[in-house]
């Protein structure tokens, strides 16, 4: 469970040494789009340096690796021999893509004797919002991010704040995510300088039902991490709720003048169970 | 012999023992000056010179309200040289890297030795290899008031620049074309001083208001140009954009809502870096959030300060010198924007000083040690590249004091055994807050005790120097001269370390 994940490119050292100290639920290390051609091996090595060496990793390591289809695949996967790495996120994700990429972590995982690796994938092609469904499905899948600026690109339409033109996206990567009991996550917000701006863009990730964001510089995780944390009133109004449904043991009762059943409950259950491992009670 | 912070002082000299110490003297002043002719009007510096009879091994003082925008100290300096005068002692209140004309008086012996609270630049660089032939000595802002008033740094001629003079001989630094707000830290220099001269670019008719009163002005000399107001910007107007300082700011503001430092009527002063502005930022939020009104804030005033005031965040600013030009068109507009005096800011001898007054300040560290004893004099090699300026007179004043500083700097840890040299004596400094956790002075168990029910981790201070050797390994010691250059003198006079020239292996 995440609420916020930023990305720090493989190549900046600065920023690999500080990784634990973010204020995120998990890390990013990129091999991919922030890190030039020229760059890759470097920012794989400092990377996989990074994992050997660090006694203080931060709550959770994701990998972007380069596309399946690239010469890079098989050395970016290597870095799975850490074994310090919790997720593995997989770009240009469909169908074939995630074949290919389960198929060499199975090798992998059996000629080194891995646990199996957890995947989230990048939906950031138009095809990957018609397959979203069959993304989620799979075992090894956990989360599912949406891409917005690539898919827009291939869209051939511009960005904007409001964001009505990533709706369907959204909704795509949404729904596919929840009915798999697996975390949508919502593409990053671009412009660091405009908080007004991300604010607004995370309220309404929220509310179409995106669970994390991704951020793409550490001045936005307080932010993020804000809204995606249950409210101090929604945690005292689930505790309370869920204390009198244990003194009552009943399947509806009325709480605050309202009719409550096992769905409230369950929102509850969940709003405590996010404040408990976020540490917010 | 050893002072009370395990320093070995020079026999014969002042030790510092403890920074209550002072509490155990009482005050020395000499008599303020009495003027003995009405106020005169030189042509040039040369006349001052002349007609003031300024001559070897005499004491001249200057001011920094014009940072490196000042040419009255590099005016003054050409003088020096072409008249040949020699031995001097400058006492300027501080050193900055464009008073380049005060470098070869130093080769040359025209300076010898030097008193001052904050040295940065080439003069430093030059001083720190040793080239003054005298000593330096390095003071504190209100020690230095303390050391003036007391005759402990007796002044010969001081030379304050004033934005605008009238004919009466009065000043202020509200108005002119290098208007530069509040001149605190020359009133003890303009009081005590055996003659003063104030040096204008604006000279006007009547003074309805001043901070320089002319009673004590001896002479004014009018010049083109004191210097250029814009030079005197310090700090920034940006929020850290710096990940680490911002993870800092906000541990930073937590720790200060979790102690309750911030509710109505709280004081409060903070350096003016990018991560103190993030700090002074969130302390706003939750002030806006929770209406809190603060009595004031104080210190070198900025434009985030001058906002809070606007907002009426704050009811008052007291000011000892502006930072920026918002700072100064404030103090020139609001009434509540006040001026103070060094001596009013941070002479431990000034019972009610501002200093005592403050709730809690923010500073910052180049080396702190595992007793807490903070340098913000010299760096890791042992070059000079600041000083106390006010850090040791509200560290010692203030109820909480804290440092905020990432472990590492430059890939060199702040965290040390024992730091170079010591600015500010541990005693002083309750909590050090880095991005890898927070330390608390064990001699405050209150803090402590209160943070025990907080979801805020204490680290013991020798755990977080684990944590920075695990990063960067354990530096090797600096090498140290045998030599001594000067001294760093607390606020109450005594000498709380040694300056050292740069070793050798280390020249640039």
């Amino acid at each position: 469970m995440f609420r916020s994940l930023l990305f720090v490119p493989g190549n900046n050292p600065s920023m690999l040494q500080n990784a634990d100290i973010f204020m995120c639920d998990a890390i990013i290390f990129d091999l991919e789009d922030s890190v030039n051609l020229d760059e890759k091996d470097n920012a794989r090595n400092l990377v996989e340096t990074y994992l050997l060496t660090t006694k203080e990793l931060p709550k959770a390591v994701i990998l972007r690796i380069n596309p399946v289809n690239s010469e890079l695949i098989n050395d970016d996967l290597k870095l799975l021999e850490t074994r310090r790495i919790d997720y593995v996120l997989l770009p240009k994700a469909n169908k074939i893509s995630l074949f290919v990429l389960d198929k060499i972590l199975n090798d992998l995982e059996n000629k080194f004797e891995l646990k199996q690796t957890k995947v989230i994938c990048l939906v950031e092609e138009a095809k990957a919002i018609i397959e979203v469904y069959d993304l989620a499905i799979h075992e090894r899948v956990r989360g599912l991010l949406l891409g917005a600026e690539d898919l827009t690109s291939e869209l051939e339409i511009n960005r904007t704040i409001s964001g009505e033109e990533i709706l369907y996206a959204r909704s795509k990567v949404i729904y596919a995510a929840i009915s798999n009991k697996i975390i949508p996550i919502d593409t990053p917000f671009t412009d660091i300088n405009d908080t007004e701006g991300l604010i607004k863009d995370c309220k309404k990730a929220l509310n179409l039902g995106m669970k994390a964001k991704t951020a793409i510089h550490p001045s936005q995780l307080e932010t993020i991490n804000d809204i995606f944390s249950p409210s101090k009133e929604a945690i005292e109004w689930a505790k309370a709720l869920l204390a009198k449904a244990k003194t009552l043991n009943k399947g509806a009762f009325q709480f605050e003048g309202k009719m409550i059943d096992r769905p409230i409950i369950e929102k509850a259950k969940k709003i405590i169970e996010k404040a408990k491992l976020f540490d917010l009670m | 012999m050893l002072n009370g912070v395990k320093r070995d002082i020079p026999k014969n000299l002042p030790r510092f023992i403890s920074s209550d110490d002072f509490l155990n003297k009482s005050r020395r002043l000499i008599e303020k000056k009495k003027k003995q002719s009405k106020t005169v009007f030189f042509n040039s510096y040369d006349e001052v010179f002349d007609k003031l009879k300024i001559k070897d091994k005499q004491t001249l003082s200057f001011h920094h309200h014009l940072r490196n925008g000042d040419k009255v100290i590099q005016d003054v300096s050409k003088i020096i040289k072409k008249l040949g005068l020699k031995d001097l002692h400058f006492a300027p209140s501080s050193i900055f890297p464009s008073y380049t004309n005060m470098i070869d008086l130093i080769f040359n012996g025209n300076i010898t030795n030097i008193h001052t609270n904050y040295l940065n630049g080439e003069v430093a660089k030059i001083i720190s290899e040793g080239k003054l032939k005298g000593k330096l000595v390095m003071n504190t802002h209100g020690g230095r008031a303390r050391a003036i008033e007391s005759g402990d740094l007796g002044i010969d001629v001081a030379f304050i620049a004033c934005p605008t003079v009238d004919k009466f001989g009065n000043g202020t630094g509200a108005i002119g074309k290098n208007a530069c707000g509040t001149l605190g830290y020359c009133i003890s220099d303009l009081e005590y001083a055996k003659k003063v001269v104030l040096v204008t670019d604006n000279l006007v008719g009547k003074l309805d208001s001043y901070q320089l009163n002319g009673e004590y002005v001896d002479g004014v000399l009018v010049v083109d140009s004191i210097g250029e107001a814009k030079g005197i910007v310090s700090g920034t107007t940006e929020i850290t954009k710096d990940p680490v300082g911002l993870k800092i700011a906000k541990d930073c503001s937590s720790l200060l809502y979790e102690l309750d430092l911030i509710k109505n009527n709280f004081s409060m002063q903070t350096g003016a870096g990018k991560t103190s502005l993030a700090v002074v930022n969130y302390v706003k939020d939750i002030m806006k959030k929770q209406n809190i009104i603060g009595e004031f804030a104080s210190g070198g005033i900025t434009k985030s300060y001058v906002d809070m005031l606007e907002e009426g965040l704050f009811k008052k600013l007291y000011d000892v010198q502006c930072f920026d030009l918002d700072a100064v068109k404030s103090f020139r507009k609001n009434k509540n924007h006040i001026a103070m005096s060094a001596s009013e800011y941070g002479n431990p001898f000034v019972k009610n000083s501002i200093a005592n007054k403050l709730d809690f300040v923010i500073l910052g560290a180049t080396e702190i040690d595992i007793d807490f004893n903070v340098n913000v004099t010299t760096d890791s090699i042992g070059y000079i590249i600041g000083g106390s300026g006010g850090h040791a007179d509200i560290a010692k004043g203030a109820k909480v004091t804290i440092i905020i500083s990432p472990l590492i700097k430059s890939r060199i840890p702040i965290i040390k055994e024992k730091v170079n040299t010591i600015t500010t004596p541990g005693e002083d400094i309750d909590i050090l807050i880095t991005e890898r956790g927070i330390a608390i002075n064990p001699k405050r168990k209150d803090l402590i005790e209160k943070l025990k029910t907080t979801k805020i981790k204490i680290y013991d201070i020798k755990e977080l120097l684990e944590k920075t050797h695990n990063l960067t390994g354990v530096p090797s010691k600096i090498k140290v001269s045998d030599d001594i250059i000067g001294y760093v003198e607390y606020r109450d006079g005594t000498y709380i370390d040694v300056l050292r020239e740069v070793h050798n292996d280390y020249i640039r």
